[in-house]
């Protein structure tokens, strides 16, 4: 058990600074609190930084390293205090993880007293005793959702249990937010930054394919992150972007039109698909297979039609169709959540009197539009009177038509706020955006800018 | 690496050597190890400054169960850290020394934190006291007739019952079992002299007898012993150097006195007698300072930092008060910078009210349109790198998980500081011009 720690540690710690980049600080540190394997270490660690800062990776890369005995578990999973508990204890009992036997029976906890009494029978079970035992828990801030006890009995686990054992909490969240209730013991909190821009291009450098120019791969993923440095800092989702964009980038040069070393021209054909990436696949509107295909149909059309014009497409998502009177119906809605009622009669009367520029003026000290603040219920009444007001022809007012509106509620464009019994007429809002019903009004010829309050 | 091992020390050390059979384990090693375990959570510290009365008072009250059979109920209150649960340790291990009581006290540790009801900490009890075959299979009615079975069990060998002690560790915690029926029938036990027990509860709210209810309050003798944190700077720094020092029964005498020399060298300069006046004036948690001189004995080894420095402590000091939410403002990106930006302005402009996306929207939309540098982002964008600022909960909802309101329109509130943002905006890499110049701009 003490052949690791035999190994000089200062090879491991050069072994592990070159695989793991830009950590060099965090991992030294770490490496001197961990310390020998009989020494005591601070009773909990608290781990915090950005997503894909290296939190999770540093940690279980020195674990794998030094060959300490631990136990890794993510917080997410692990949801309930039985799960958590038996997770633990288990993933100890049954040292190496990676062989389950099934012959021995798996340890049943559920609460933190017989945990407590079963972790100490384990590490004795297993001469776990003398050495420091790791417990890391990923995602730490689900924890403050779980019952009152389990943060503050875990930060003194090494307390409440008398042994050599270290909690380490991984989160995304500050510290401050964890403290609530009683019987904190405070961890060692540990920083890890965010990496730099020069950084983030050294880690991603890394990725060059083979045979390609490694310049020329550095010159595109600064041409990617000049785009999208200024949004998104996630490692994870840059890379995810790099790789997605690489085969557009290279077209060029497969196609023999430009050589790796011509960057102006790479620029001029990669800087509209960076763009269009940003709106949509940075989003997750669409997933990375979607979006292949797209540039694909793309590719295609280009060689049909020659025209540039095809590089919309995705953009105006969310194209529903309606029938012709729920269009009205929806339009109606919106007008009704986002116009006062005290200004129907002035929209929507045959013979409305202009309104005087006094008003006008008054709106402006209105703290805020109604766009800001949001859509207003309004009671069914209004929304028919509305929709007879600009729907085109005469409609009866037949259960198809309220049957449209039980549909569109159940499209989630509508919602009922009030009335779920009889008496009471029934509440809507409207939940669609500006967007959305500009779009809508326009396949029937509506322009609905006109009616609305805060534009007039 | 050095060996300086053999020529002070004699041949025991040899033999400590040799019967630990690690070759060549320096001094600085063991230095460290020793000071690491002291620096943990399972250590007490062997004196405790300024509590004796307290400490005499409380072995007064275990003594008297021990020996004559009294029972008693105490409370001993004090803030954290303080060295509460440290004189009950100390005194314990002192009244272990005393044979009679050794072979006499039976003692039940519960922690409001592991038995977390009355059923586990029922089961807990047992377990202690070693009465599992006693119990058995046997069915009882209610709480107290069981509790009642295992006094009596205990009983049933010699004529007089043995007298236990039950401390209750985070004492408030117990307050909030259902109908407190714990609490009721120790107490009731201790009162009544159905069998010579103790209890001892450790607490840290002051308010711990509001919490009781009212049978369960009338049935506590009501002793309660305050712990005061009424320690000195002096006290302060003398601690911080015991934890330091190295005992007598260290293996290399000279090592041993050349380190302490250090230690006294280091509590004396000036840089280390500032941190710590800082710490103290800032928190007496005793714990709190055993954070900070972590890091300092950590970085120990045989090598290049054969002893401790003051700039180690200084640094220590500087990690552990660093801004967590300013440390993590340095990472966000530019727009989500802006966001933050335009939530300070809006906090500001209406006085703490809340605001909702579109609002902080529309503040965006309209500073980036009025420097023609800055690109704009579409909606759905900056609604993207919105939802992150909620993810890392730097912006939160007022009315908490309602899901009725769209997200756009769900009222926010911003939870960083104006400082906070600032400090972030100095030392944020590479922030145009346009973005510092818009967080300075005053409204008016």
């Amino acid at each position: 058990m003490t052949s690791a720690s035999s190994e000089d540690p200062g090879t491991i710690i050069n072994e592990i600074i070159e695989e793991i980049p830009c950590r060099q600080k965090q991992i030294s540190t770490l490496m001197a609190l961990f310390g020998k394997r009989v020494h005591f270490t601070p009773a909990a660690l608290f781990l915090y930084g950005h997503t894909a800062t290296g939190k999770s990776l540093v940690v279980s890369t020195l674990m794998d390293k030094l060959k300490l005995p631990f136990v890794l578990l993510n917080c997410v999973e692990c949801y309930s205090q039985r799960f958590l508990y038996e997770h633990i204890l288990n993933s100890l009992y049954q040292t190496d993880l990676f062989a389950f036997d099934e012959s021995v029976p798996r340890i049943k906890c559920d609460n933190m007293n017989d945990f407590m009494r079963l972790f100490k029978q384990v590490l004795n079970e297993k001469r776990l005793d003398k050495e420091t035992v790791y417990i890391i828990m990923d995602k730490a801030e689900r924890l403050r959702d779980m019952e009152a006890n389990i943060l503050p009995a875990f930060l003194r686990l090494q307390e409440l249990s008398s042994s050599n054992v270290c909690v380490i909490l991984l989160s995304e969240i500050v510290w401050e937010k964890f403290r609530w209730g009683t019987g904190f013991a405070e961890p060692f909190i540990l920083h890890f930054p965010d990496y730099k821009k020069d950084e983030l291009l050294q880690i991603l450098s890394k990725g060059c394919p083979a045979n390609f120019p490694e310049s020329c791969y550095a010159m595109y993923l600064n041409l990617v992150l000049s785009v999208f440095h200024h949004v998104c800092r996630d490692l994870r989702e840059i890379q995810h972007l790099v790789n997605l964009n690489f085969m557009k980038f290279t077209e060029p040069i497969r196609c023999g039109e430009a050589t790796s070393d011509d960057s102006k021209k790479l620029w001029k054909n990669i800087e509209p698909h960076l763009k269009k990436a940003l709106q949509t696949v940075y989003l997750r509107e669409v997933s990375s297979s979607q979006w292949e295909r797209y540039q694909a149909e793309i590719a295609r059309d280009m060689e049909q039609e020659n025209t540039s014009q095809s590089l919309q497409g995705l953009s105006h998502r969310c194209h529903v169709e309606l029938p012709y009177y729920s269009k009205y119906l929806l339009i109606a809605a919106y007008l009704a959540s986002y116009n006062p009622a005290k200004t129907d009669k002035r929209f929507f009367a045959k013979h409305s009197e202009k309104k005087s520029k006094k008003t006008l003026q008054k709106k402006k000290h209105e703290r805020a539009s109604n766009h800001m603040l949001g859509p207003k219920p309004f009671p069914l009444d209004r929304l028919m009177a509305i929709f007879y007001s600009i729907v085109e022809g005469k409609v009866a007012p037949t259960a198809n038509i309220f049957m449209q509106i039980t549909s569109l509620v159940s499209l989630h464009m509508l919602a009922q706020v009030a009335g779920d019994d009889q008496i009471e007429t029934p509440k809507y809002k409207c939940l669609i955006s500006l967007d959305f019903i500009k779009s809508v009004a326009r396949t029937v010829n509506f322009d609905v800018v006109k009616y609305l309050y805060d534009f007039v | 690496m050095k060996s300086k091992q053999p020529r002070s020390s004699g041949g025991r050390f040899m033999k400590v050597v040799e019967e630990k059979k690690d070759e060549c384990i320096s001094p600085i090693s063991k230095t460290q190890e020793i000071l690491k375990l002291r620096l943990s959570q399972k250590h007490t510290p062997s004196e405790i400054f300024g509590l004796q009365k307290e400490q005499r008072q409380l072995k007064d009250l275990i003594r008297r169960t021990g020996v004559f059979g009294e029972s008693n109920s105490v409370l001993i209150i004090g803030p954290r850290g303080c060295g509460k649960s440290a004189i009950v340790q100390r005194v314990l291990t002192e009244l272990g020394e005393e044979e009679e009581i050794h072979k006499n006290l039976l003692q039940v540790h519960l922690n409001g934190l592991l038995q977390t009801d009355d059923k586990v900490a029922l089961k807990e009890i047992t377990q202690q006291l070693h009465l599992e075959n006693t119990v058995g299979d046997r069915v009882f009615g209610s709480f107290a007739e069981t509790l009642q079975f295992l006094l009596e069990a205990l009983k049933r060998g010699n004529q007089t019952s043995k007298p236990i002690l039950f401390i209750l560790d985070e004492f408030d915690l117990f307050a909030q079992h259902r109908n407190q029926t714990l609490l009721y029938n120790l107490f009731d036990i201790a009162q009544s002299a159905q069998a010579p027990i103790c209890v001892v509860g450790i607490t840290c709210r002051l308010d711990v007898l509001e919490l009781l209810e009212k049978r369960v309050k009338s049935r506590f003798s009501h002793r309660q012993i305050y712990l005061y944190n009424n320690m000195t700077f002096e006290n302060y720094v003398m601690f911080f150097k015991q934890l330091l020092k190295l005992e007598d029964d260290f293996p290399d005498r000279r090592f041993q006195s050349d380190w302490n020399k250090s230690i006294e060298e280091l509590s004396e300069a000036q840089s280390v007698v500032d941190m710590l006046k800082r710490q103290f004036s800032f928190s007496q948690d005793i714990c709190a300072l055993k954070q900070i001189m972590f890091l300092p004995v950590c970085s120990l080894n045989e090598m290049d930092i054969p002893r401790l420095t003051p700039a180690m402590f200084v640094d220590s000091m500087k990690i552990s008060t660093s801004d967590s939410k300013s440390a993590m403002l340095h990472g966000v990106s530019i727009l989500e910078l802006c966001l933050i930006i335009a939530m300070k302005h809006l906090t500001d402009i209406y006085e703490g009210e809340p605001f909702n996306f579109e609002m902080v929207y529309n503040e965006y939309q309209k500073f980036a349109q009025r420097r023609s540098s800055m690109q704009v982002f579409d909606k759905a964008v900056v609604l993207k790198a919105f939802e992150h600022l909620v993810a890392l909960e730097l912006v939160k909802s007022v009315e908490g998980g309602s899901t009725k309101i769209q997200k756009e329109y769900r009222l926010m509130s911003l939870l960083i500081h104006n400082t906070q943002i600032m400090d972030a905006l100095q030392k944020y890499p590479q922030c145009p011009t346009d973005v510092r110049n818009w967080a300075t701009l005053s409204i008016s």
